[in-house]
């Protein structure tokens, strides 16, 4: 009888020390589900969703306080993305907050006064130059999220929508005329 | 010798080759102008090197290849440079690519070039001379020829060479090989040193007798051991590359393999022929054999200037009054052009003049019957049926799951659909829809990267910056209490070997800065108004109220 209780407690205490080291070792770092909220967000980090960033915005929707339609960046895709991993039904985008066609900033130099308040704005430093230097937006990392414009004291950053080249042209969906049925 | 394997599916569409095949190749005559596309090859477009109102020599290079895939664009006359701008291309979309526009002067004038004997030649060497040759696949995918010639860490054993032109009305290579077969050998003997490949298999459709006559006549007078010259069955698309390395070889090269780690690696024959000719001639890609056949007087080949725009080439075969539009490259996969401006390029093996009466518009679509026939003569396998349900619903990681990219875009499945779907459409669009998602989510990961990095930055510079303050005050103190401790000169360390003398050096430094310190005053301080006093006064506030700030701020950190 107490043999058969020593037993059982020793496989507890064996057991519960496995798991025990096994919660300290193989600790999950940060919410997961945070992670894969920020792989659909589309990382412009514009802050058009009243957040500061795409990171703070996946971690908003993680904990339910926020919608997950404030993305305009992201499209109506990135909706139906997010509603498909949460479990969740598709909301359409607020009054006003529909997504723009995809753009890059640019910088009139003529006018850029070299006071790098765009450069402090800028959130993914895609914006080169140096006081009294002047500034210029490297095209290829700007994710066109428009918050370099309002810092501007000389109001020469202008958004640019990025046009349709051969480079980067899609085929169209086939449209076609179905005949009607005899 | 026949070949000895087939490949799945296939169609067999009216050939209309006899109707080009009736006179030698000819020269086309020099037309008004060249506009030439400085994208004419896959990979990264070449830099325009020459300005406008710049005279060029024929063979003068005039766009230089950037980065490694890419290739080289050369003056196809003499003439001079009229414009460097956007111009219509021979691309899908119809949009404009940059181009450079030539009016030639006539004098058709070489810049100086000879050719090299390609057996003293180190191989990297010729490889360097066809990029800086601009020769590309001219089988139509123009992919940069020095790349393919290469074969680092995958042994090739057979050299395939395409010669089967499987694809209705084209037979530009049909009359290069009856013309010049022993170029074509030659140059392909260059290519097959430059893999190091042990054998040859020039693959041609039964359907020109005349040139399998030529290549075998050629093989056995030049006297080329490594070469053999197989007739395959006419079916189209035989001359796809995978689809000729089954016939030759029996190896099928599976989804997402390189046929080069099979052992196999293709060539175009004109690509050989021009291979030839910038090695042993010195001569750049300047030309190129082009069927102009359809709705013309004459249907043949010519030897086509880059650059000659498609209007002026088509008048020379007798251009008829109903044409209303040109296509560049065969019915099955050819490209329809926008305008008949644009110039021809490497990869316009040929050039249908189309008529309504000649390509009737295609018939509505009717639903999808599920009847299997696209899958029945699909090449490469696939279930087009299938993938054409997935593009069609942007269910487009299904389609990838279907291996929608192991479609060649031939144009078979929708030569048989009974529904008239233009299937290959939807294929393109689901295939370009997957590119775009695939680069916006790499750009994506790299915003993320910079700004995350970006963050990382700014709280480092903060910590550095609060905790150099916190150091200066600390020194600042020290220093303070030392001076109020010890006016005098230090005295030596009571430990330090008297022998030492860097310990003692170091001591008399250490004295000579604390004196230095003490006997520094601010300067300009005589004669102040009591307005500046008072300035100064505040300004010494706001300092100590600073340091204490960053003190206290330092403090709760050590904490």
């Amino acid at each position: 009888m107490i043999a058969a209780l020593l037993v059982m407690i020793g496989i507890a205490v064996f057991l519960g020390a496995v798991l025990g080291f096994s919660a300290i070792k193989f600790k999950v770092q940060g919410n997961p589900l945070v992670d894969k909220i920020d792989a659909v967000l589309p990382q412009t980090q514009c802050g058009q969703c009243g957040y500061p960033g795409c990171k703070p915005y996946a971690e908003a929707i993680a904990k339910g306080e926020a919608e997950i339609n404030k993305c305009p960046p992201g499209g109506e895709e990135g909706i139906r993305k997010l509603a498909d991993l949460l479990g969740k039904e598709f909301i359409p985008f607020g009054e006003g907050a529909a997504p723009k066609a995809k753009s890059v900033a640019f910088i009139d130099e003529n006018i850029c006064i070299g006071c790098t308040l765009c450069i402090q704005a800028c959130p993914v430093d895609a914006i080169a130059g140096a006081a009294k230097q002047m500034h210029t937006i490297i095209a290829s990392e700007c994710t066109g999220c428009e918050l370099c414009i309002a810092p501007c004291p000389v109001d020469c950053i202008s958004m640019l929508p990025i046009g349709e080249d051969i480079t980067n042209w899609k085929w169209r969906y086939p449209v076609f005329p179905i005949r009607a049925t005899i | 010798m026949k070949a000895a394997f087939k490949f799945h599916g296939g169609v067999h569409p009216p050939t209309h080759k006899t109707e080009s095949t009736g006179t030698p190749i000819a020269q086309a005559a020099l037309p008004s102008k060249l506009v030439i596309p400085l994208h004419q090859h896959v990979g990264a477009r070449a830099k325009p090197v020459v300005q406008v109102g710049e005279h060029v020599l024929k063979g003068q290079t005039i766009g230089q290849p950037e980065g490694r895939l890419s290739s080289t664009v050369h003056a196809p006359t003499s003439g001079t440079v009229s414009a460097i701008d956007l111009q219509l291309v021979a691309h899908h979309s119809g949009l404009p690519d940059l181009c450079i526009t030539l009016i030639p002067d006539g004098k058709d004038e070489w810049i100086a070039h000879s050719g090299v004997d390609y057996k003293q030649t180190p191989h990297t060497e010729l490889r360097h001379l066809l990029r800086q040759a601009g020769v590309v696949g001219l089988g139509g995918a123009v992919f940069p020829s020095d790349v393919k010639a290469y074969s680092n860490k995958h042994k090739i054993k057979t050299m395939v060479l395409n010669g089967a032109e499987c694809e209705p009305y084209i037979t530009c290579d049909d009359l290069l090989m009856r013309e010049r077969a022993s170029d074509i050998l030659r140059g392909a003997e260059v290519l097959r040193e430059l893999l190091y490949a042990e054998e040859v298999l020039i693959g041609i459709e039964d359907n020109k007798p005349e040139a399998i006559a030529a290549m075998r006549q050629a093989v056995i007078d030049d006297r080329h051991e490594h070469m053999q010259v197989i007739a395959v069955p006419t079916v189209y698309p035989s001359g796809g590359a995978k689809q000729l390395m089954r016939i030759l070889t029996g190896i099928e090269v599976a989804a997402g393999v390189r046929s080069t780690e099979k052992g196999l690696q293709c060539f175009n024959v004109a690509t050989a022929y021009s291979a030839w000719r910038a090695i042993a001639h010195g001569e750049p890609l300047l030309s190129r054999i082009v069927t102009v056949t359809g709705n013309v007087e004459c249907a043949q080949n010519f030897e086509v200037l880059l650059g000659t725009p498609v209007g002026e080439l088509v008048a020379q075969a007798g251009s008829r009054p109903d044409t209303d539009k040109y296509i560049m490259g065969g019915p099955m996969m050819g490209v329809q052009l926008p305008a008949a401006t644009v110039g021809i390029t490497k990869a316009a093996n040929c050039i249908i003049a189309s008529s309504p009466a000649l390509f009737p518009p295609p018939l509505p679509a009717l639903p999808c019957i599920r009847c299997t026939r696209c899958a029945e003569v699909c090449p490469a396998e696939l279930q087009p049926q299938d993938l054409y349900w997935f593009a069609k619903a942007n269910n487009f990681g299904k389609a990838q799951e279907f291996h929608l990219f192991d479609c060649i875009e031939c144009g078979a499945c929708a030569y048989v659909c009974p529904s008239h779907i233009p299937l290959v459409n939807y294929y393109r669009y689901a295939k370009s829809e997957i590119w775009a998602r695939e680069q916006e989510s790499q750009a994506a990961e790299v915003a993320r990267e910079r700004h995350e990095y970006r963050q990382f930055r700014i709280e480092r510079e903060k910590q550095e910056k609060a905790e150099k303050l916190a150091q200066k005050e600390k020194a600042a103190a020290v220093a303070k209490a030392e001076a109020a401790q010890t006016p005098v000169a230090t005295p030596l360390d009571p430990n330090a070997d008297p022998d030492d003398t860097m310990q003692l050096r170091i001591n008399a430094a250490l004295a000579r800065a604390k004196e230095q310190a003490a006997a520094a005053h601010p300067k300009n301080t005589e004669a102040l108004t009591p307005q500046q006093q008072a300035e100064i006064a505040e300004a010494d506030a706001r300092r100590a109220q600073a340091h204490e700030m960053a003190l206290s701020d330092a403090e709760r950190k050590n904490e």
